[in-house]
This record gives C-alpha cells, structure tokens and sequence, in this order.
C-alpha cells in the first residue's frame, strides 16, 4: 500500500490528558500515514481510549494537539471529528439498540446529507431523493459487512459478531478517511476474528486508512502495517510489527516484569 | 403512493373519514356539552402528538409542556381580545403564537442540554410552574395578563366573515360552535399526524431516536446534539403554541388555572399511557385519558342510582379515584402503552422473559 506519502494523514503531538492526578495521556506524539493499517497497542489502562477518545473530540486533551489531513483538527466537539472524517466504534459495543440494523447505518449517513425539518415536514422532492440515496447507501454498506439479512432486525437482536460489524457499517456511513476500531476483536472467536481480519483488510484496500486498538497481539501483528505500543500513558515505540515485537521495553511491559 | 392505492386501506380511510365527519352529529344527540368534549379530545390529541416529538422520538421527558401551550393561548387572547383593544386575523396571530412557543421551547432546551430524565423532567417541571406564575402575576405594574382574573371576550377563530362561535346553516344542517371547532381541530389533528410521521422517517426524525438511543453513539456518527434536541424542543412547543391558540379562542377565555402541573402530567399521560413515539397509540392515549373523566362524570351519577337507588359516593371523587385506578392498571398490566408501537413491544417482553440484563 502506498504508506510513503508525503503528507502523515493525522500527527497527534504531545498529546496530554490526565484525570485528576493520573496522567491518562503523557505528551504521545505519532503519525498515521495514508492507506495504512495503524496499531495501538498497549497493557489495560495504558491510554489506548483516552487517546481514541481525545482525538474523536469526547474529550479535551490538556496538552498538545492533531494536524488531520493537512489542518489542525479542533477536537472540542465530537461531530466535528466525524464531519472531517474520522469514524470510531466502542470498544463496549455502543448501537442504537431500538432501531434497526439498516436505520443505525442511515443515521451514520447524517454528517453527509442535509435535509432539514422543513423539507421533511413538505416532503420536497429533493427530500425524497436523498432518503432514497441515504437508503441505497445504507443498504450497499450491510451488503458490504455482510449482514444484509438482518437489515431489518432490531440492532439489540443482533449477535455479538453482527453488532461489530453492524458498528463498522454504521462509521463507514460517514465516509471516513480514518477509522477507527476500539478493540474490535474483544471476545470474538478464532473463526470470527479471521473473518473480522478479513473486513479489515478490504476496507484499508478501498481506500480508508485504518487505527486500530487491540488486544489480541496476533492479529495486531499480522494485520498492521505499523504498530505503537502505550504504557502508562507514555508512548514506548513507533515501529513495524517485526521491531516492535522484539523490543525489551515492549515484552517489559507486557509481562510486567 | 402506490399503497393508499389498496383497496382495503382505501376502506379503511373512507371509514375514519365517514366516522370522523359523522362523530359530532352523534355526540349532539347528547347534547353540545358532548361535542365540547369531543373538541377537547382531539385538542389533546394534537398536544399529545407535539410532545410526543420531544418525549417519544428524541427522548426528553418534558414535565412542562403545558407552558407552550399558555405562551399559545396568552398570545391568542392578547392579540385577540378588547384587553388591549387588538383584534387581529387568525394568520397573524397563530404563527406569533406558534413562534414565541418555539422561542419559548429554546429557552427552556438550552440550559437543559445536559441534562437527561429525572433530571431533566425537574427542570423543565419548573419552568413550567414559571411561566404558569408569570401568567399568574403580570398584572402589575403593567398589567398585561390580567392576573388570576384571566382575559376575557376572546376572538373565535374566524376566516373573513365566517366565525366559528354560534350556529351556522349548512346544506341544510345546522352546525353549532363546537362542531365547527371539532372540524377545524380534525383537520388540524390531521395535519400534525402528517408532519408526526413525515418527521418519523425523516433524517431528523432518525437523529432525534439516535440521541433517545445512545447520545455518545449520536456524537459520535457527527449529530450536533445540541441543535438536535433544541430543534425537538422548539417542533414540540410550536405544535403546543398552536394547539394553545385554538384554546383561547374556543373557549374565549384564558385564566392561568387553565395550564397547571396537572394539564403537564395529563398530557405526559396520554404519551405514556398510549405508547411514546408509536403515533396511533399516542392518538388513543389522548382520546381515552380527555374523554374517560368525562364520562365517568356523567356515568358515575346514575350508576349509583341504578344500583343502590341512592348516592353512595360523591361521583365527583368517585370519578378521579376510578379514573387513577385505571393509570395504574394499564401501566401495570401493559408497561409499553395500550398500544405500543411494535419494535417497543417486543423488547419489554424479552426483558421480561430475560429478566433484569
């Protein structure tokens, strides 16, 4: 993939938050390049979401800042992040449970549509057309995750697999140039998690650079182009998954020793 | 709309239609007291459906709704009324009305923004007392309500020179006050019926249930919450402005008695009790909490009689003591609503085959 291109598509620099007195986040700084598959990796309470969530705008980091796709990104409000195209899943599965499957992928499609409540209330052609393009494309995206049968069972009825894919679904609505997965894996089977590596692959080769959270070191491994490795709210390396692997401060700190 | 097309829907249409043409007609040979009655029902369902915006789609629990709808009904009896000697037309004075509701509806969503359920329901409890004292007390120094005295002599509504107040021959018939204002309240009805579900599966419409779902998600996926929900509060109190309007000029006359807690909670109830955000339930919620107390008023009297031969209990006491009973039964019995949309349905009797997850 074209991982060399001139311009990082997002920098993070000496980005700092801290809760009270635990310094969730000390002064990480890293680059995701274009079209590359991006690791963050890192023990529990490492600040892998504090970061997530930081540079999607839930938070407010107390130090330092993004530069996303060649301008700073003001991460004060998360709709901001999604309209400049940063997507994001829960690492807790967060759908809207009483709505269906296809209805959670057309809200994702909000940031990119405008029709208003005038035109709805009138019901104006133009109206029409883009609730037909926001079903269409809705329809496309379960097609697209394969679970386009449950297009019309309830989010909350989905199994656990199908609400992951459900959740990428609904962030590739927003068209994306950078999404990010909070541990997409977590609690998934060998046969689902090849299946979630697969997707993964396929949405990084159509074009969307991908930052991924996880646990399960394998898959990091195997899928990333490039991995970082927090503890203790610090960054400890910024590598290939070859170099990261094999560094004495990483095994450190994932066995504690 | 290929499916209005159906034959059986057709039917369908064609009896509501006949049945709601024909309604008041029936409920005269009771006497207009009846076709009054009938008036405020759908009067009820049109507030109902304008909370349902706020309460049923985006999820707000909005305890003083009833404050809309006085900003609506002062509106009307200011501009309309010899209190200040103005008598302007009905398409003056509705979209005023309709537009400092809105105002209002701003006002009351901004501080509340952040807030959610008991929370937010104790806010907005408060403003509604607020505005129901202000009503209460602005008549000195100034005195622009007129105080607990109410206003009086209100306009009807009327369209040129046809007024909705006294009786008119039609075709033969003759239509009274109330009926008038019942076809003018069904159409009404009918037309926020339309926005309601228009709004439903609108991208809206969508924003507002993805904020009830999971706020964070909203965000997330890019909804400016806040304008969002200010824009939920400012349809609801529009729908109430309007409906508040068409009280005062039905009724010719506004007091602030007319718009305490109680009107809130009843309104709150028929969402509830029908089934939040499921429109037909909502419409039946409306209809059987306005006409229920009624009819218990004029049932309950001779009941007793028939039975005992004598007044065992004041019916007046008798009826709100039947008529909370029935509350608590319904929401006991059917948790979701009498008639709960059907998603909403189905995921009360999981929880309970479930159990607490």
């Amino acid at each position: 993939m074209s991982t060399n291109l001139p311009t990082p598509l997002l920098e993070a620099k000496a980005v700092a938050k801290h809760f009270g007195g635990v310094k969730a986040l000390r002064d990480v700084s890293l680059t995701i390049r274009h079209g590359e598959i991006y690791g963050l990796i890192g023990p529990n309470g490492a600040g892998k979401t504090t970061f997530f969530n930081c540079m999607t705008g839930l938070y407010v980091p107390d130090g330092g800042g993004f530069t996303f796709d060649g301008a700073p990104l003001v991460a004060d409000a998360p709709q901001h992040a999604a309209a400049r195209g940063i997507a994001r899943t829960f690492q807790n599965i967060r759908l809207f449970g009483n709505m269906t499957a296809l209805e959670n992928v057309m809200v994702g499609r909000h940031v990119r549509t405008r029709a208003g409540v005038i035109g709805a209330m009138l019901n104006t052609s133009a109206t029409r057309a883009e609730e037909a393009a926001i079903r269409q494309r809705a329809i496309d995206l379960l097609h697209y995750v394969r679970i386009e049968d449950r297009a019309g069972d309830l989010a909350k009825n989905l199994s656990y697999g199908d609400q992951r894919r459900l959740e990428i679904a609904r962030a590739l609505a927003t068209e994306p140039k950078l999404l990010c997965l909070d541990e997409p894996a977590a609690g998934m089977n060998a046969t689902e998690t090849e299946e979630l590596r697969e997707l993964i692959e396929g949405i990084r080769d159509d074009g969307t650079t991908i930052l991924l959270i996880e646990h399960d070191v394998k898959l990091v491994m195997g899928l990333c182009d490039r991995v970082a490795v927090l503890d203790y709210g610090a960054l400890v390396i910024e590598d290939v998954p070859a170099v990261v692997q094999k560094d004495q401060r990483v095994i450190e700190a994932y066995l504690g020793a | 709309m290929s499916k209005w097309l159906n034959p059986r829907s057709a039917f369908g249409i064609t009896l509501i239609a006949v049945a709601l043409l024909g309604l008041p007609f029936v409920a005269a040979m009771g006497g207009q007291a009846w076709v009054r009655i009938l008036d405020f029902a759908i009067l009820y369902v049109f507030l109902a459906l304008g909370l349902n915006i706020v309460v049923g789609y985006a999820g707000l629990l909005d305890l003083g709704y009833i404050a809309f709808y006085a900003v609506g009904a002062y509106t009307w009896a200011l501009l309309a009324s010899p209190h200040f000697g103005l008598h302007l037309p009905i398409w003056v004075i509705l979209p005023i009305g309709a537009a400092l509701a809105c105002i209002a509806g701003v006002l009351l969503g901004s501080p509340t923004l952040k807030l959610r359920g008991d929370y937010l329901a104790i806010v907005t409890l408060g403003f509604g007392e607020i505005v129901r004292i202000f009503m209460n007390n602005l008549n000195a120094p100034v005195n622009i309500t007129n105080g607990p005295q109410g206003i009086t002599l209100i306009d009807p509504v009327a369209f040129g020179d046809f007024k909705f107040s006294g009786n008119t021959q039609l075709f033969g018939l003759t239509l009274s006050g109330p009926m008038k204002y019942y076809y003018l309240l069904v159409a009404l009805a009918i037309l926020v019926v339309i926005i309601n579900l228009r709004l439903q599966n609108s991208r809206i419409g969508r924003a507002w249930q993805a904020i009830r779902e999971d706020e964070i998600a909203a965000k997330a996926v890019g909804i400016n919450t806040r304008n969002i929900k200010l824009l939920a509060f400012a349809m609801g109190a529009s729908f109430g402005g309007i409906a508040g309007g068409v009280f005062a000029a039905m009724q010719g006359f506004v007091s602030p008695e007319s718009f305490s807690l109680m009107e809130s909670i009843m309104i709150l109830a028929m969402v509830v009790l029908g089934g939040m955000g499921h429109i037909p339930g909502v419409i039946l919620g409306a209809v059987l909490l306005s006409i229920l107390p009624e009819a218990l008023r004029y049932g309950v009297g001779p009941i007793q009689m028939a039975l005992f031969g004598k007044m065992m209990v004041d019916p007046e006491s008798l009826r709100m003591l039947v008529f909370g009973l029935a509350l608590v039964l319904v929401m006991r019995f059917k948790p979701a609503g009498l008639w709960p949309s059907p998603e909403r349905k189905r995921e009360l009797s999981e929880k309970r085959t479930e159990g607490k997850a």
